[in-house]
């Protein structure tokens, strides 16, 4: 016996509501962010992840609101990601109540972020998130995968597993993998690059993107390797419980805490 | 009068842990501080702590806090958490700074070439995760907790005890290290309870109503 394989909810916040999208695109709403992540608490969620996609910057201390509801609610570990750009970000979302925060395009552009968060505040609060797309390499002639910012619209010609290694050595504490290409799909996760990603860092990965049914959570870790799962729709609407989806690990063999 | 002080030296967020502390104590009254004497004050007193240890005896020191947090060491309901366990031992290998030496012992990196379960996969480091807790001794703190109930962790350092009698719990990974002491009026843990839901919560609302004394 020994550490539980994670399962994580992923709450995309917009304006203060839980929404959907389907490849980064149209969203759909899911609900009050304070009421599902209560609900998920109680169902057992390992985690929680909330993802501000809030565009417009007049709706962005929303984020700070519902972290702080949330983390007066319901006592597992919290991440919060999205539009972090400096450090005192990072102070903000962590006095509201974060556990974690993720960084995504501000890594890309100034990976010295993640060493100054780390610094400051220590590696175990630092999540970098990578989102990652399958291109050809013309020329080796075989596929690689390329890190996406601004939610996936801009190429950054970086390699992902090059990049992950980057991050661990600047002192990110995990990183949280979404694959571009499933993203929405209910395809389940793109194994070989959640194995690829994993297997080249000692950080424990958290794998995204793609989830449909349940044997995608398994796959994800026992194919990918990935030391936690994220899913969004199998949980939002009611397809899945996270109880139901612990039960199935544990039938799988996966060690998970029920 | 304050009723429980939570020792707070500028590292990280100790929002969770008062906040947990708010919800199995909601009548008693409780104060995240920096000032030493609301720490001598208070009855019980809680040291959070996260990050690196050089920072965080360094940030201790700066605050004028090590010599209330000593004093609360000896003589009061003592609750350690993370890096308030580690703080407790003579030395750590994190930048091979000097603990407050309290208890004998030594914090050390997980060992990179250990780290391989018995199915040989790769363990992680940070230790990152719900890992169980087996408990060693019967202690107030374990009140209404199961062996082996799960608890959140995230650390890459673990403490070696000198004395093993202290040891109050161990977890696995791989290999067992000490995740929870306890002596007299103290109890620390590796482990954090403010994130660990209701196994946590319970250890959290035993700790408010522990009398060291009386009981182990």
């Amino acid at each position: 016996m020994g550490l539980a394989k994670r399962i994580i909810p992923c709450l995309d916040v917009n304006n203060g509501r839980v929404v959907k999208g389907v490849n980064f695109i149209s969203l759909r709403d899911a609900g009050d962010p304070v009421e599902i992540a209560r609900r998920y608490d109680e169902q057992g969620a390992d985690e929680l992840v909330f993802l501000d996609i809030t565009a417009s910057s007049d709706n962005r201390d929303l984020i700070l609101h519902i972290v702080e509801e949330v983390a007066a609610q319901v006592f597992i570990p919290l991440t919060v990601g999205g539009g972090v750009r400096k450090v005192d970000d990072v102070r903000r979302l962590l006095n509201a109540g974060a556990d974690k925060v993720s960084v995504n395009t501000s890594a890309v552009l100034n990976p010295q972020l993640v060493a100054d968060a780390a610094s400051h505040y220590g590696s175990q609060c630092i999540v970098v998130a990578i989102d990652a797309k399958q291109v050809m390499d013309d020329k080796h002639n075989s596929p690689r995968w390329e890190v996406f910012t601004h939610g996936g619209r801009n190429a950054t010609g970086l390699d992902a597993i090059e990049w992950a290694k980057k991050m661990q050595t600047l002192g990110a504490g995990e990183i949280l993998l979404t694959s571009m290409d499933r993203d929405g799909t209910r395809h389940g996760f793109d194994l070989a690059l959640t194995h690829a990603i994993s297997d080249a860092i000692d950080l424990p990965v958290i794998a995204s993107g793609g989830v449909g049914c349940l044997d995608h959570l398994v796959e994800g870790i026992l194919q990918g390797h990935a030391d936690a799962v994220l899913a969004a729709s199998i949980f939002h609407y009611g397809q899945h419980t996270i109880q139901e989806a612990k039960q199935y690990l544990a039938k799988h063999g996966i060690e998970v805490r029920l | 009068m304050t009723d429980i002080a939570v020792v707070d030296y500028g590292m990280g967020n100790l929002r969770s842990v008062s906040k947990a502390l708010e919800h199995v104590a909601p009548t008693a009254s409780i104060v995240v501080t920096s000032d030493p004497s609301v720490v001598q004050k208070a009855s019980r007193v809680v040291v959070p702590g996260q990050g690196a240890m050089p920072n965080c005896m360094r940030e201790l020191t700066g605050h004028g806090l090590k010599d209330a947090v000593l004093e609360a060491a000896k003589n009061k309901p003592f609750l350690g958490i993370c890096l308030g366990l580690q703080m407790l031992f003579d030395e750590s290998e994190e930048g091979n700074v000097k603990g407050l030496g309290v208890l004998p012992g030594k914090v050390r990196h997980f060992s990179h070439d250990a780290m391989i379960n018995s199915e040989r996969n790769k363990l992680k480091v940070p230790h990152m995760g719900w890992n169980q807790v087996h408990q060693t001794m019967q202690h107030s703190l374990w009140n209404g907790i199961a062996n082996d109930a799960r608890f959140y962790f995230v650390h890459s350092y673990y403490v070696e005890t000198v004395n093993s009698e202290i040891t109050a719990a161990y977890t696995l990974y791989p290999t067992p290290f000490t995740c929870a002491i306890a002596k007299d009026n103290i109890f620390a843990v590796q482990f954090h309870p403010e994130k660990s839901q209701i196994a946590g919560l319970t250890l959290l609302h035993n700790f408010t109503k522990w009398e060291p004394h009386s009981s182990r």
